[in-house]
């Protein structure tokens, strides 16, 4: 039985990781700009199913920051691959986490299909990852939520969950260039000890759709 | 015919332009006189991936980090990475290096744009359609000009890719 929902998982992992990166896509993004609005959100991903890569590539370039992935079920068997990838090359400072809801939610809401067999975190621990979890009840996440964060990754985390509050769908912030900007000037701040950098120039370019 | 391009000559200009990392899907053309050269050098971190598109994501990771990064695959891989390509590389304009083999190239010294190949023909209008900047390295001066051109597509932001039409030498 499910006792999760997403907004209330998303505002647990918030009150625990206040400040690092997140890479999040679909409604796990959405969600993710109202409850944790932050310039180190990395919400452009361009094309579905890449999150995860894209946070490796963060996760090398800046191996001193924790980086977690808010991955979806159908987004991940898009690019299951990258399971393998992240568990050879082993980043000791990413965690995935995977809204499992078993619906293409902002696509219509349509079933995934194979999702009554497939394990996401079984897939994880044999591709390599140091830790595997999986939830189904929020009392058990909120226990375990400091110490997932806290250990060394790659750390799969699968969440088990219902949909929750329906926070809008803000495709221009996610897409927006103002975005990716915000993100790049608050990366190398922080990378650099709080020096900010001059805008990238891809400010003015009009937002794109996956 | 085509030049024989040394494999060293390249890995050369990968360090000369400040590159760290290879992203890598093995290709038959470029497996014996890039790859295994690169994965046996202590100069480069190399990333082997399941899928192209994975690559395209991690080098745009590594970007925003300001650490340069190439991606080393088949023509083919290229193709079934448009959608990421085209998104992430062009339209987010950031600095993909692609340096893409040309399995089943003729050898008689043609363009790639006049093969008989129509995955391997196809490549420059592709390129040409998203204002992608598209080169062939095919000689030595070409190799030599890559530094620069690797340097100005991370200062500039923007994406390139290197066509490599023949195997480069294992020397």
């Amino acid at each position: 039985m499910i006792m999760l929902r997403r907004d209330e998982a998303l505002k647990v992992l918030a009150d625990h990781y206040e400040e690092g990166i997140v890479v999040a896509v679909y409604q796990s993004a959405f969600d993710w700009m109202k409850i944790r609005p932050h310039p180190l959100n990395y919400l452009s991903t361009g094309a579905m199913g890449q999150a995860a890569s894209h946070a490796l590539g963060l996760a090398l370039g800046a191996p001193d920051e924790k980086v977690v992935v808010l991955d979806g079920d159908g987004s991940l068997l898009m690019n299951l691959g990258c399971l393998f990838t992240i568990g050879h090359v082993a980043p000791k400072n990413l965690i995935h986490f995977v809204s499992h809801n078993r619906i293409y939610e902002v696509n219509g809401e349509f079933p995934v299909m194979g999702l009554k067999t497939i394990q996401f975190e079984e897939l994880a621990r044999i591709a390599g990852y140091r830790q595997t979890h999986a939830f189904t009840d929020i009392v058990e996440f909120k226990s375990m939520i400091g110490s997932i964060l806290e250990s060394d990754g790659p750390v799969f985390v699968n969440l088990h969950l219902e949909a929750g509050e329906p926070y809008p769908r803000d495709y221009a912030t996610l897409h927006g260039a103002q975005t990716r900007s915000a993100f790049r000037n608050a990366l190398h701040a922080r990378l650099s000890g709080g020096l900010s950098f001059a805008g990238h120039p891809d400010q003015d370019s009009v937002p794109v759709s996956n | 015919m085509y030049p024989t391009v040394k494999g060293s000559s390249i890995i050369d200009a990968l360090r000369n332009a400040q590159v760290r990392t290879v992203v890598a899907l093995p290709d038959i053309v470029t497996c014996a006189g890039l790859l295994w050269p690169l994965h046996e050098s202590a100069d480069f971190s190399l990333i082997p991936v399941c899928k192209e598109d994975e690559g395209v994501s991690i080098c745009a990771g590594l970007a925003y980090c300001e650490h340069r990064a190439v991606l080393l695959i088949q023509h083919t891989g290229f193709l079934d990475s448009i959608n990421s390509i085209r998104a992430i590389a062009v339209e987010y304009q950031l600095p993909i290096v692609m340096l893409v083999g040309l399995q089943g190239m003729e050898t008689d010294g043609r363009d790639p744009s006049e093969s008989d190949h129509v995955g391997i023909r196809s490549l420059k209008p592709i390129c040409d359609a998203m204002d992608l900047n598209i080169d062939v390295l095919d000689d030595g001066r070409s190799v030599n000009a890559l530094p620069g051109k690797i340097g100005h597509a991370y200062e500039h932001s923007r994406p390139i890719v290197f066509l490599i039409p023949q195997p480069p030498s294992a020397e």
